[in-house]
């Protein structure tokens, strides 16, 4: 099965930190990444830039509305995601509560559904 | 024979390998249904099969392989045809060991930590002790809708989240135990706090608690803290009848007719827990279990070991850092050192805030300003317990006690 991990954390905290503790995050999301990628788990996997840079788009009525920021104003931000495949639920959890994202904010899992064959 | 019997004996351990051999709890539940109706219909007429389980699994599992098939001819998706192919294998392996591996898979999958902790409950009721969404309904005093909806929910998330119908792995195994004690513990203590006047439902989620957790004890025997956790629920279970006056108030364990206490609970939860100490259970459950024991060898409520219950207390706060706790343990220690010093230790809780709207912490401090004769500060006290108090034999016994101390405060 494919698990969606999106990671939240607090964007304020992030720009409090130190330079060196940008790059030893850095670091830990890179050996994170490669472990996975390793273990034959990894689909896909990126950063992204702060909400501040977010646009969202609707169309109603024929007519598309573009407003500044993200969809929803929230206490933590989608920081990131990976697109993993895992046995079950069990790995995908193990996979996440590896991941250093899970220590700095929160990671949500979300099971993907599965394209139709054929 | 007849359907309830049947269910009893069979229920969760059919239903456990069903859902191993067919991976779809939800068909399973339904296949497990149509399997008891059949055994129902047939036995009566053609006999009781030599081996009635396995009879009841083939017959479910071959409904929920039907339900599968034509599933899969509507829908047409590779995955679902290559699956069921690896199901339709007809070597299926029904031997005891595998049924007890089910039984535990089923309960570990109820009470997966991935699951809402009610859902978990509702979930383990229906599924592993097999009762009615209705009766399910009925002891959580929800609607049956609410509680139907909420049970088609979680095993929707069983399904579509992957969750898996396995035994945790063994670096895991403790910590998934201790949400399925847990478990086991919340569906008795719902059927032990006295919420409403549907006794008799109640006092079957107790049996069930109890029941599960020998169930537990029997699967997983190496784990001492299981048969802690069965005593402690034997030794509350005791004082079921104990506890309720007459009038439907509660009655203090101070106050309650000793000898309406169940010796036979006590005669079994006392040696479970001497095993389980032995064994070197030393969580929370057996502390909690160690406290009613020194309360069911108290012939009188004045022979009790309080400063020895005081101990357990400050063990269990060390184990388990609560408020709640901590007030239990204010009170032994008033019964043990004198009221004076527990007034204290409640005051310095009361300052702390965690427990503001909890009606027992001011009861407790009615309690001991009740004992030192301080008549007045006794009925405020009791005042403040009655206006949060929510369950109606707790306010029953509030306000009697409050009637009693009025009347020395004004006499």
């Amino acid at each position: 099965m494919e698990y969606l991990l999106l990671i939240y954390d607090n964007e304020a905290d992030f720009a409090k930190m130190t330079e060196a503790e940008h790059a030893a995050m850095h670091a830990d999301f890179g050996s994170f990444t490669q472990g996975i990628q390793k273990s034959g788990n990894f689909r896909a996997g990126k950063q992204l830039q702060p909400v501040a840079t977010a646009t969202t788009v609707r169309v109603r009525e024929g007519k598309k509305v573009t407003t500044d920021g993200p969809f929803a104003e929230t206490r933590e931000q989608l920081g990131g995601f990976y697109l993993i495949e895992a046995k079950n639920l069990d790995e995908a959890l193990a996979i996440a509560e590896n991941c250093p994202g899970a220590r700095l904010g929160s990671i949500e899992v979300r099971p993907v559904v599965p394209a139709p064959s054929n | 024979m007849n359907l309830e019997s049947l269910y009893r004996e069979h229920w969760r351990s059919v239903l456990a390998t069903t859902v191993r051999l067919t991976g779809d709890f939800d068909l399973s539940e339904e296949g497990v249904q149509d399997a008891f109706v059949a055994a129902l219909e047939q036995w009566p007429r053609d006999g009781t099969p030599g081996n009635p389980y396995a009879w009841l699994v083939s017959t479910a599992r071959h409904r929920v392989l039907d339900q599968l098939r034509r599933r899969t001819r509507i829908l047409q998706k590779q995955v679902e045809i290559d699956r069921l192919a690896e199901l339709e294998t007809p070597e299926v392996d029904l031997s005891e060991t595998a049924m007890v591996d089910d039984q535990l898979r089923l309960i570990f999958t109820c009470c997966h930590p991935a699951l809402a902790v009610e859902a978990q409950v509702a979930l383990t009721l229906r599924t592993v002790c097999g009762l009615t969404t209705e009766e399910i309904a009925r002891c959580f005093l929800t609607p049956v809708a609410t509680m139907a909806q909420r049970l088609v929910r979680v095993k929707r998330k069983i399904r579509d989240a992957g969750l898996p119908f396995a035994m945790p792995p063994r670096d895991r195994l403790a910590e998934r135990l201790d949400g399925v004690m847990l478990v086991v513990y919340l569906v008795f203590t719902e059927g032990y706090a006295a919420t409403s006047g549907q006794l008799w439902i109640r006092r079957q989620l107790c049996e069930e608690a109890i029941r599960l957790g020998r169930l537990l004890c029997e699967l997983m025997p190496r784990h001492p803290e299981l048969r802690a956790l069965v005593a402690l629920m034997l030794l509350h279970d005791s004082r079921r009848v104990a506890r309720m006056g007459p009038g439907e108030e509660i009655v203090t364990l101070e106050a309650q007719d000793r000898t309406l206490w169940d010796q036979r609970r006590i005669a079994e939860g006392v040696p479970l827990l001497d095993t389980a100490l032995r064994e070197g259970a030393n969580g929370e459950y057996a502390l909690q279990a160690a406290i009613a024991a020194l309360h069911a060898r108290a012939a009188r409520a004045e022979d009790t070991d309080w400063a020895q219950i005081a101990r357990l207390y400050d063990a269990l706060l060390q184990k388990r850092p609560s408020p709640v706790v901590e007030l239990n343990r204010a009170a032994a220690i008033a019964m043990a050192e004198g009221s004076a010093r527990g007034l204290a230790l409640l005051d310095a809780l009361e300052a702390k805030g965690d427990l503001a709207g909890y009606h027992l912490l001011p009861a407790a401090k009615a309690d001991l300003l009740r004992r030192e004769g301080r008549w007045r500060e006794a009925a405020e006290a009791y005042r403040h317990a009655i206006a949060l108090v929510t369950n109606d034999p707790e306010r029953r016994f509030l306000t009697r006690r409050l009637e009693e101390v009025d009347a020395k405060g004004n006499g």
